[in-house]
């Protein structure tokens, strides 16, 4: 349907992103523009948030209910499907914009309750219930009494520069991102600087690597850019393999084109004519939706051969990852690339002077190359006025756990991790008490009540001996168990360690083991068994520091991290685990210990046949009796009992 | 090997360049999703085209967490193992549901109705704990609304 203002849109293309000059078009050009938008819609529009996280909420069945209603009630509308606004707790996501009014989001739309709100809104008024806010346009009419959504407390702190467009514009429609100023920074950038200013202008910027490091993303390039070589590559990971980490996911699937922009002028500006693009495999929705991206920026001639005359040649190859969490390792992604086993190599020399097939080679963390559009498009100063002087800009975090809202954030780096929890997140559910906040994933820290003053920069969080990491942000609250996190942690580290160094492989096996034998209630007390279990901690330390300090990646680096940051923090939690054998938020299974209520016990002996340990006393009809010191807290006689006379305390 | 599948290898190896080591994991994959397991006779096949011994193929393939050697099951159920789910405690989950289908991570059960996995996470950490059936989402599960879906699953086989 696009397709028919196509001859505008290619003169648009080729002569108005040029001179970029919005100003200039006529009436019918704007007209154009504002419809391709959906600034102005002259039939109903009806939006459809069905990124992962809101078809996996049912927005699917939520569409069809739509459909069903439009149908059934004879009203013209048109149903787009868009990305995910990052308020992943409140999906499904529906919005409707009537012509002449703004358009207007409602929060957890199941099927069942389509029909109520549309039949309000398509009768002007408006179901409180699930109101979320309105987006305010110039020239529409606002509804009244409606709250903007920037003005929620959700939305409030954010500077959207990479979340921008996502959940508003249709990711599957290059027309409209054209339309809504997309591509254009790339074309005016490779017609007006050479890859060299591209660099400066990125330096100048301050622009820093969102993956973790926080290397000068320019240094990069210009590495590559001044190494000879007939041919460079740039690669886009976004592999994200980590548990609790859904940005790049989110914004491939919201907003597609906008990272296939940040690739083009990212390639370019380290002369690459090769980039590659690597997704998850799991991440199906996303797959498909940049592969779609692809093909229309192919055909829109953004990609290819010398894109429109200007001798500047690049394609984008889609590949997918097999899945190894070590590929977030540079060295090692690279090794993926070319068919084998994604094992770390010794740096130097780095990729960008010998990489993919001994070639340069540029690796870029998605969500740094989703920042370099709008970098050259507004100026390096306006980056610079965001976040502070060492750390310009915005870091978008995956927000999850126990908090209010949940989903992706992008504040300015000079926020406090207190604001994201308690002002954007809006505290922790059922008001129950902040415990600790995990950042960046498996190998990154745990935070506790006193780190949340801290400002979310680099300089500040290197000082606190901390890592953004990948920029996962996970809040606890006393329901979770400190050890038992770490020890998921290091599960997970154990299993993807690649094998290839020592440390790393064996030493966060031992470390998963020692504390195995923490949250576990030996079998026996005897003397030495105790003292062994105490010298665990010790070992633990040192362990962890023996291998932070010789392993051969990031991922062995930082592998003891969720161990040394929780007991530099939660020093008395591991001390009540070993000496007292307790776990004060009831996670650690083995370490409970079981009561029989004995006005619900009616004798029936079934716990005391079943318990391997022979714990459980007492003579049939009457009610029987737990030795504390026998049990090893297995939990069969609870799941035995038919009368449910067995708590924990 | 059968005819069929043979053509069908052929046919994804006419999209890929012989010899040519970077090929291996797409054609890996593009027999995965064809068949969704990669079986023996695939393998020397991918050798003999890319001229690389089975045994560096099987290194790499069981280094990656998407590449199966075994057929899946007629229910292919995953367990969303992120922080979030894990805080919301998928770990007891998992132990249930592997418990109830009596067939541990990364197994087919005998009848071959069902095959379990876990997932480093889905994304959908507001909807904890989360699995997944055939690719379809299941959100906010315990281990009961976990038997109702199994049960259902069982009737709409028969």
């Amino acid at each position: 349907m696009i397709r028919q203002y196509g001859d505008i849109l290619d003169k648009f293309l080729l002569s108005e992103i040029l001179i970029s000059q919005p100003s200039s078009f006529n009436r019918e050009e704007t007209g154009i523009l504002d419809r391709l938008t959906r600034r102005q819609v002259d039939k109903p529009v009806i939006y459809l948030g069905s990124g992962s996280c809101g078809r996996i909420a049912g927005s699917l069945k939520t569409g069809e209910a739509i459909r069903e209603y439009l149908e059934f009630s004879g009203i013209e509308a048109d149903i787009t499907e868009v990305g995910c606004i990052g308020l992943c707790s409140m999906e499904p996501l529906m919005d409707v914009q009537l012509p002449g009014k703004t358009r207007i989001s409602f929060c957890k739309v199941g099927p069942e309750k389509v029909t109520d709100i549309l039949d309000a809104v398509f009768n002007r008024s408006i179901l409180q219930e699930h109101l979320l806010g309105q987006y305010p346009q110039p020239g529409q009419e606002p509804w009244s009494n409606v709250v903007n959504v920037s003005d929620l407390r959700f939305f409030k702190n954010q500077v959207r520069i990479s979340l921008g467009k996502m959940g508003i514009i249709d990711p599957e429609n290059i027309d409209e991102y054209i339309a809504s100023g997309g591509y254009r920074t790339f074309l005016k950038t490779i017609f007006t600087y050479r890859p060299e200013q591209v660099c400066d202008i990125i330096e100048e910027s301050g622009l820093r690597g969102r993956g973790g490091g926080g290397f000068p993303a320019a240094r990069k390039w210009k590495t590559a850019l001044t190494t000879a070589a007939d041919q460079k590559y740039l690669i886009c990971n976004a592999d994200e393999s980590d548990p609790g980490a859904f940005i790049g996911r989110a914004l491939l699937e919201g907003d597609p084109h906008h990272i296939l922009e940040g690739i083009a002028l990212a390639a370019y500006a380290s002369g690459a004519s090769k980039a590659f693009i690597i997704i998850r495999h799991e991440y199906s929705l996303a797959i498909s939706r940049i592969r779609k991206a692809i093909e229309q920026a192919k055909e829109a001639g953004l990609l290819g051969q010398n894109i429109h005359g200007s001798g500047v040649n690049l394609s984008i190859v889609l590949k997918i990852s097999p899945g190894a969490f070590v590929c977030g390792e540079e060295t090692a992604l690279i090794s993926s690339l070319e068919g084998k086993r994604g094992m770390p190599r010794f740096k130097p020399p780095f990729p960008a002077v010998e990489g993919y097939l001994g070639k340069p080679t540029v690796v870029n963390n998605l969500e740094t190359l989703a920042l370099v559009p709008s970098i050259l498009e507004k100026g390096p100063a306006w980056f610079r006025s965001i976040g502070t002087t060492q750390s310009p800009g915005t870091k978008i975090f995956a927000l999850t756990g126990k908090t209010v809202n949940m989903g992706l954030v992008e504040v300015p780096m000079n926020t406090t991790f207190r604001d994201i929890v308690f002002f954007t997140a809006e505290g922790i559910r059922e008001n129950k008490p902040f415990k600790a906040i995990q950042l960046g994933g498996p190998s990154g820290n745990c935070l506790d009540y006193n780190h949340l003053d801290l400002q979310i920069d680099f300089e500040t969080l290197k000082e606190a001996h901390l890592g953004l990491g990948s920029g996962g942000l996970v809040v606890m609250d006393d329901s979770s168990c400190m050890l038992n996190l770490a020890k998921f942690y290091l599960e997970f580290l154990k299993k993807e360690s690649c094998g290839k160094c020592i440390p790393c492989r064996e030493g966060t096996k031992r470390m998963a083991e020692i504390l195995e034998n923490i949250t576990r209630r030996p079998v026996n007390e005897k003397g030495h068994e105790t003292l062994e279990r105490f010298k665990g901690v010790m070992q633990l330390e040192n362990l962890a520091e023996v291998i932070r300090d010789t392993s051969l990646c990031g991922l062995g680096k930082n592998a003891p991290n969720p161990v040394l940051s929780s007991l530099s923090q939660f020093r008395e939690e591991y001390e009540e685990h070993i000496f007292d054998r307790k776990c004060r938020a009831g996670v650690c299974t083995h370490l409970r210990i079981y009561y029989i209520d004995i006005e619900k016990c009616t004798g029936c002996t079934a716990c005391a046949r079943k318990c391997p340990a022979a714990a459980i006393i007492g003579t049939p009809t009457h009610p029987h009796f737990i030795v504390e010191e026998k049990c090893t807290g297995c939990g069969i006689c609870q799941e035995t009992c038919k009368f449910v006379a067995i708590y924990i305390k | 090997m059968n005819q069929s599948m043979d053509n069908e290898i052929d046919s994804i190896f006419q999209k890929h360049q012989r010899n040519q080591r970077e090929a291996l994991i797409p054609i890996l994959q593009d027999i995965q999703e064809q068949y969704g397991y990669i079986s023996e006779e695939a393998v020397q096949k991918v050798g003999l085209f890319l001229a690389i011994p089975t045994s560096k193929i099987y290194g790499v393939a069981t280094f990656y967490d998407q590449f199966h050697f075994q057929p899946k099951g007629k229910f292919h159920i995953t367990v969303c193992r992120g922080t979030t789910c894990h805080l919301e405690e998928s770990d007891n989950l998992l132990e249930e549901v592997s418990k109830y289908l009596k067939i541990s991570q990364s197994e087919v059960s005998r009848d071959g109705m069902f095959s379990l996995e876990t997932t480093t996470c889905m994304g959908a950490c507001g909807r904890a704990p989360v699995i997944s059936v055939n690719g379809n989402y299941y959100e906010q599960m315990t281990i009961d609304t976990f038997k109702e879906l199994i049960e259902s699953f069982k009737q709409r086989a028969l």
